[in-house]
């Protein structure tokens, strides 16, 4: 059992889709849903012709990448809202309340604290020094290549192994809420993300996001409000019978496993607090709104709907345990304790059905199939955006190519990573992806993070250090994810594990300062004293805004 | 990222205004102060989830389903968010006044 928590507590790391592999290949293929189906292709004929829409608009690198710069604080918000909360937040988290109380709530209020950090530290930076990727701001004034390299491997690989961690858990998701076959849900998750990205860019992807996380959040509300009226709107009666009725009992209030000691409860702190911080699909939406100013608006819009969204799920987690916990019809052979139908996660799907009949439950679903597009989709941008911006045009070309070449370089690129996605996708059916969820996190954490921030605000940083720091974070974290239970025990088969915990955070993310922190101070090369004095007017750039990639620029 | 010699010229002329030093010490020091105020908070509630997790599970009064936990969970998503809207009010407001005010004296005195 604390196995499998563990393994489900990991998937749940992720602000996106991805299940805890035993929990969700338990499940059979449901009956056909039509109105999920229904609903959902209401859903795709609507962004498609956004994407439509979006094509005609879509001409410079700038439209491609972040939508001309012309996203606003409000949108841009939505949209990073709709990036952080996915399936796996609204079934995951629902789940992890159902099951364990108030541990759920813990869970929540680490994924929430990294964004006023976010916004203290660097939202305003990004945007005055960023322009497409981040790789902008950490190659801003050191070498070129070698930062941009470094900054496409890491920002690939994390892109890959969350892609799979998505696509894995979009197949098993969707054959379980729309009763198709695994390998043709991952085709059309596959193909739809390839339309929007190659042919809308950064406007059809934002405006997915945007509808999307609308969708996600009126869905929930609603769930949550037709479960409360069954309470009178009472917390207190809500809550009385839950711990009258639940296995745990008064246990429910208190935390439980999920915590167990302060090491655990830091590397978890750390990883998901500077993990976003270095995601690159997340980095991404700073550079799509005008300025500094909107930048900032969008974290408070972000976070607002963030933390509003959590609450909600706090409510459905409790009221599910009395209104699904209590109902036969939703555990198998009609045993009410036993195991629940379609596994653990469907927990919010029940409780939409019990609350407010199949055409609820059909909405719920096809947000569910919404989001991850709409996150798949992101991700598969950012990719393009490392191999044709960062690698073909300024590693390669060594900023010689045309518009028009990087641009289409940036469609194969999407094109490319929609079938890798795929093709991996398939290859990974049976497998627990968990643990790649926890290496997309400790990868951000430790080889973006570290060199991002370091690059803003300390003046000694060189490419040697930055170098030498960024590629050991990358090393350390994928080394102790590899060792950890995730991947040590549960996919190579071993007895024990070698690395006790399983987010790397706390270990490879310190590594990764110190080292680029030592190589720096030691580098004494013309190169690097030139790069420190070139530090004086990114500075001044970075406070004011002042020659900062203009919005209108096209 | 190829930056021109009129704009390294409005850069070192920034650097020169008292106003900036002032921008600065004055953002940072707000920004430190909250991101501080967030991550005590924060780490303190880890710890006490890690070392005394009765107190969690504790309820503010007899009788009631609002427990320690829950209300300080409650707390901490809504005065982390508040924070959020008190920095984006200051810096998009008295901030962004005096940036624009040296980017403006910058500027002219180039030309």
């Amino acid at each position: 059992m604390l196995a499998r928590l563990n393994v489900a507590l990991l998937a749940l790391l992720a602000p996106a889709l991805s299940f805890a592999g035993d929990a969700i290949s338990a499940t059979e293929k449901q009956p056909l849903n039509l109105h999920a189906i229904g609903m959902f292709v209401l859903f795709v004929s609507m962004t498609l012709g956004i994407t439509y829409w979006a094509a005609g608009r879509t001409k410079s690198a700038s439209d491609f990448y972040t939508a001309g710069g012309g996203i606003t604080g409000f949108q841009n918000g939505l949209a990073i809202a709709g990036d952080y909360m996915s399936a796996a937040t609204l079934l995951g988290l629902t789940a992890l309340v159902y099951t364990k109380g108030v541990d759920g709530y813990i869970y929540m209020i680490a994924f929430f604290a990294g964004w006023p950090i976010i916004l203290f530290l660097m939202a305003e930076r990004l945007r005055n020094l960023g322009k497409f990727t981040f790789a902008d701001i950490t190659s801003y004034r050191l070498n070129q290549s070698k930062v941009r390299t470094m900054a496409a491997v890491s920002s690939l690989t994390v892109v890959c192994f969350y892609l799979v961690a998505q696509m894995v858990g979009a197949g098993q998701l969707i054959k379980l809420l729309f009763g198709l076959d695994y390998n043709i849900a991952l085709f059309v998750v596959g193909a739809l993300m390839m339309v929007y990205v190659t042919f809308g860019g950064m406007v059809a992807t934002t405006w997915v996001q945007i509808i999307k996380a609308c969708m996600l959040l009126a869905g929930g509300t609603l769930v949550a409000v037709l479960a409360m009226s069954q309470f009178g709107f009472s917390f207190e009666k809500m809550m009385s019978q839950a711990v009258s009725l639940h296995s745990l009992g008064e246990k429910l209030l208190f935390p439980g496993t999920l915590l167990p000691d302060p090491i655990t409860a830091l590397s978890l702190g750390l990883g998901l607090m500077f993990g976003t911080a270095g995601l690159p699909h997340i980095l991404m939406r700073f550079f799509t709104v005008t300025n500094a100013k909107e930048a900032r608006k969008s974290v408070l819009y972000a976070s607002g709907f963030v933390a509003y969204f959590f609450n909600v799920i706090l409510l459905m987690g409790f009221a599910a345990i009395i209104i699904v916990g209590q109902n036969p019809e939703f555990f198998e052979g009609g045993q009410i304790g036993g195991k629940i139908v379609g596994g653990g996660n469907m927990i919010a799907m029940h409780l939409a059905k019990a609350v407010g009949g199949n055409l609820l439950l059909g909405f719920l679903s096809a947000v569910a199939f919404a989001t991850i597009l709409a996150v798949v989709s992101g991700l598969a941008l950012a990719g393009a955006a490392a191999i044709s911006h960062d690698i073909y045009a300024r590693v390669i070309r060594k900023g010689k190519a045309t518009e028009t070449e990087e641009l289409r370089v940036s469609r194969f690129a999407s094109v490319g990573l929609g079938l890798v996605a795929i093709v991996l996708g398939i290859a990974f059916e049976k497998m627990n992806v968990a643990f790649m969820v926890a290496l997309a996190f400790g990868i951000a954490a430790s080889a973006n993070f570290p060199v991002l921030i370091l690059s803003m605000y300390w003046k000694g940083l060189t490419t040697r250090g930055a170098i030498i720091g960024g590629y050991s974070g990358l090393i350390a974290a994928v080394l102790l994810v590899v060792l950890s239970k995730s991947v040590w025990v549960t996919v190579l088969g071993n007895a024990q594990a070698i690395f006790p915990y399983d987010q790397p955070a706390l270990f490879s993310m310190p590594l990764a300062f110190l080292l680029t922190y030592i190589f720096s101070k030691l580098d004494n090369s013309p190169e690097g004293n030139a790069e420190r004095a070139m530090f004086d007017d990114q500075y001044v750039r970075a406070q004011t805004g002042f020659g900062a990639a203009d919005a209108s620029a096209h | 990222m190829s930056t021109n010699a009129s704009q390294n010229a409005v850069y070192a002329r920034i650097r020169k205004n008292p106003r900036f030093a002032e921008l600065v010490s004055k953002r940072q020091g707000f920004a430190t102060l909250l991101s501080v105020i967030v991550l005590t908070i924060f780490y303190g509630f880890f710890m006490v989830v890690a070392f005394n997790p009765n107190l969690i599970g504790q309820r503010l009064s007899e009788g009631s389903y609002v427990t320690v936990g829950i209300a300080a969970e409650l707390f901490m998503f809504i005065f982390f968010w508040v924070l959020t809207a008190v920095y984006v009010k200051r810096a998009n407001g008295e901030f962004d006044a005096i940036t624009t005010e040296i980017i403006r004296d910058a500027s002219k005195e180039v030309k």
